[in-house]
C-alpha cells in the first residue's frame, strides 16, 4: 500500500485499462444487484395473489406461475368467455388466466376445450380425465362456500337457487332440513356444499339471489383447513388407515428423565417437607 | 413518387407484416378465427403448427418448471424460423413495441431532441445481456418467469388482443423515455428480448451486404439506422452486417440512392468476398 501511494497523489495520471476494467465490472454487478432487488420485489408483490381462480386442470398455484407462458389459448378456447387473462390494474398476476364467478361462471363443458390448448401443461389434461376421457366433474377449480349469516335459507325462507344451479345436482349441494325453532313451525332448508363432489364452476355463485352472494368459490387451499395426521375419526375403518403415515415425535425435556411412576412412588412429597 | 415508394418500400412491408399479425391475432380471440390463435408469447397457425417465444422458455427452464413436449416444437419452429431470417427480424417485423419506438425515434428526430443531447449516448447497448441473465437469475431465485411479469412486450401485445386495462401506460413509459432519455433506449438498450435475439442473429442466414465500391459516404443509412455500430463497415470494406444486433429493418437500405446496401445470404456474401 504504501509504495502505491505516492502515484495515486498524481491526481491527472490516467486509469489503468485495468482498473477501468474492474470498475466498469463492479459498476455492472453493482446496478444489476440494484435493478435485480427491485425486479425481484416486484415480482414478488404481483405472483402474490391467493384468491384467484384458474381454468380447470390447472395445476398447483406455485407451479402454474412458472409454467404458465400466457397465451391467452385457454381465453380464447372458452365459449362462455369466462376465462380472463389479467391486464395491467387488475391486480393479479399479469397476464394469467383467471374467472370471477359471479360475472361469468365455469359452464363445465363436457369436451373442456380450454384444457387440451395449452401449451406448457399449465392446465394438466391428466387431472381431468378419467378412464381416458376428459371429465369436467373431476375439476378442483375451487369450493363453494356458503355464508350462514346472510344465506337467506338459514333464515328459514325457502330458496334453493344454488342447488337447482349447481350442475352436479343433489351431489356438490344437498339441501338438509332441519326443524326451524325459532318460529316452531316451519322448517329449514339449508344448503350443504360437498367438497368432495363440488368442482367450484361457480353456477350457484351466480345464480344466488342475495345482494352479495352468500354463496361464493374460494380457492381449495384458501377455503379448506387440514386435521393433519394426528387426528382421525373413531370407528371409521378407513380414516384410520391414515394413521400409518403418523410419525412419532419424542419430546425429550428435563422432566423425562424420570418416569411418572418413579415420581408418584418415590419423591412426590420430597420438596414440601 | 418512385423515389418516396424506394425510400420507404421495406417500411411500409414492415408496418403491413406488423399490423396484419395484430389484425390476426385480435381476431382469433374477438371473432375466432383459426389463422393466428394465442399471443406472441405462444401461438397456433391455423390450429396445427405451434410456435412458442424460446426466452420465455429458457426462464420457465430456469424457474424449474416441467417442459411440455408442445412448448418445446414451439420453441423449435420460432428459434429455425429466426435463424432463417435474421434474429432480430423479430423486433423490426413482428413486435408491436418497434411502431411506439419508431414513433419515439420519428417524434425526437422532428423536435430536435437528438440535437440537445448530443451524438454520445450515456448508457451501454450491452445493457440488454445484463437484463437477459438477470431475469434467468430473478427466474431460478424466485421460481416465475420473471420477464414476463414485467415485459412491456407481451403487456402490450397481450393488451391489444385481449384488452389493454393499464397496458397504455406501459406503452406510454416506453415512448417517453426513448424519446426524452435516451434514444433507442428501449429496443436498442435494454429490452432483453431482443438481446436473446441478436444471441441468436449471430448465426442467421439472411444479412444486409455492404458494396463499398457504390457509397458515396452520405451517411444516410447511418443516420437511419436504429443500431449503427452494426454498420461499421460503411465506406471502408464490402462486408456483410454480420453482428446480431442488427434487426433487418433494412431501413439502410432503402435510403441509399446509390445501391450500396442490399439483402444477401450469409454464405454467398462470404464466398463474393473471397472471390473479390
Amino acid at each position: 500500500m504504501s509504495e502505491n501511494r505516492p502515484e495515486n497523489k498524481k491526481k491527472k495520471q490516467p486509469l489503468s485499462d485495468r482498473r477501468k476494467f474492474i470498475l466498469g465490472m463492479a459498476r455492472s454487478v453493482g446496478l444489476a444487484t440494484l435493478g435485480g432487488f427491485v425486479w425481484s420485489a416486484y415480482v414478488d408483490e404481483v405472483t402474490a395473489a391467493e384468491l384467484l381462480l384458474r381454468p380447470p386442470g390447472a395445476i398447483k398455484e406455485d407451479d402454474f406461475l412458472k409454467t404458465c407462458i400466457k397465451c391467452g389459448l385457454c381465453v380464447e378456447a372458452c365459449p362462455y368467455d369466462t376465462l380472463l387473462l389479467a391486464k395491467p390494474g387488475d391486480h393479479k398476476p399479469l397476464g394469467t388466466p383467471y374467472f370471477v364467478p359471479r360475472d361469468m361462471p365455469c359452464y363445465m363443458c363436457p369436451d373442456i376445450p380450454c384444457v387440451p390448448v395449452c401449451p406448457t401443461g399449465a392446465l394438466d389434461e391428466s387431472s381431468v380425465t378419467t378412464d381416458g376421457k376428459l371429465d369436467i366433474n373431476i375439476a378442483d377449480m375451487g369450493l363453494a362456500v356458503v355464508d350462514e349469516e346472510s344465506c337467506i335459507a338459514f333464515w328459514g325462507i325457502q330458496c334453493d337457487a344454488c342447488y337447482r344451479a349447481c350442475p352436479i345436482l343433489g351431489e356438490a349441494i344437498t339441501i338438509e332440513y332441519q326443524q326451524n325453532k325459532r318460529t316452531g313451525k316451519h322448517a329449514f332448508m339449508k344448503p350443504i356444499v360437498h367438497s368432495d363432489a363440488c368442482t367450484g364452476c361457480g353456477l350457484c355463485e351466480k345464480a344466488c339471489v342475495t345482494e352479495k352472494p352468500a354463496i361464493h368459490i374460494l380457492p381449495r387451499e384458501v377455503a379448506m383447513g387440514r386435521a393433519g395426521d394426528y387426528y382421525i375419526k373413531g370407528w371409521d375403518k378407513k380414516d384410520e388407515q391414515r394413521l400409518k403415515n403418523a410419525k412419532e415425535i419424542k419430546t425429550t425435556t428435563e422432566l423425562s428423565k424420570r418416569k411418572a411412576s418413579d415420581k408418584l412412588n418415590g419423591d412426590l412429597l420430597e420438596g414440601l417437607y | 413518387m418512385k423515389t418516396l415508394w424506394n425510400n420507404y418500400r421495406y417500411l411500409f412491408f414492415r408496418r403491413v407484416t406488423q399490423i396484419s399479425l395484430l389484425v390476426l391475432y385480435f381476431g382469433a380471440n374477438a371473432w375466432g378465427w383459426k389463422m393466428l390463435q394465442g399471443n406472441l408469447s405462444s401461438s397456433v397457425i391455423l390450429g396445427v403448427i405451434p410456435m412458442s417465444d424460446p426466452f420465455a422458455a429458457m426462464q420457465m427452464l430456469a424457474a424449474g418448471a416441467i417442459m411440455a413436449t408442445n412448448l418445446l416444437v414451439g420453441v423449435t419452429v420460432v428459434v429455425v424460423f429466426y435463424f432463417l431470417i435474421g434474429g432480430r427480424a423479430f423486433c423490426s417485423w413482428v413486435c408491436p413495441v418497434n411502431m411506439v419506438t419508431d414513433l419515439a425515434n420519428f417524434s425526437r428526430e422532428k423536435l430536435g431532441i437528438n440535437k440537445i443531447q448530443g451524438i454520445k449516448q450515456p448508457a451501454s447497448r450491452k445493457i440488454r445481456y445484463w437484463v437477459l441473465a438477470l431475469s434467468l437469475i430473478i427466474s431460478a431465485l424466485m421460481g416465475v418467469t420473471a420477464f414476463e411479469f414485467v415485459s412491456p412486450i407481451s403487456m402490450v401485445h397481450r393488451g391489444i388482443v385481449f384488452g389493454l386495462g393499464f397496458g397504455w401506460a406501459a406503452m406510454l413509459i416506453i415512448f417517453l423515455f426513448d424519446l426524452f432519455v435516451l434514444k433507442n433506449g428501449w429496443c436498442g438498450h435494454i429490452c432483453p428480448l431482443g438481446g436473446f435475439y441478436s444471441l441468436l442473429g449471430k448465426f442467421s442466414l439472411i444479412r444486409v451486404q455492404h458494396y463499398e465500391e457504390n457509397c458515396t459516404l452520405c451517411m444516410k443509412c447511418k443516420k437511419v439506422c436504429p443500431e449503427n455500430h452494426v454498420l461499421h463497415m460503411i465506406g471502408k470494406e464490402s462486408l456483410p452486417v454480420l453482428s446480431g444486433e442488427c434487426t433487418n429493418c433494412a431501413r439502410c437500405i432503402e435510403v441509399c440512392d446509390d445501391d450500396a446496401l442490399g439483402f444477401s445470404i450469409r454464405n454467398m456474401a462470404k464466398n463474393k468476398k473471397t472471390g473479390e
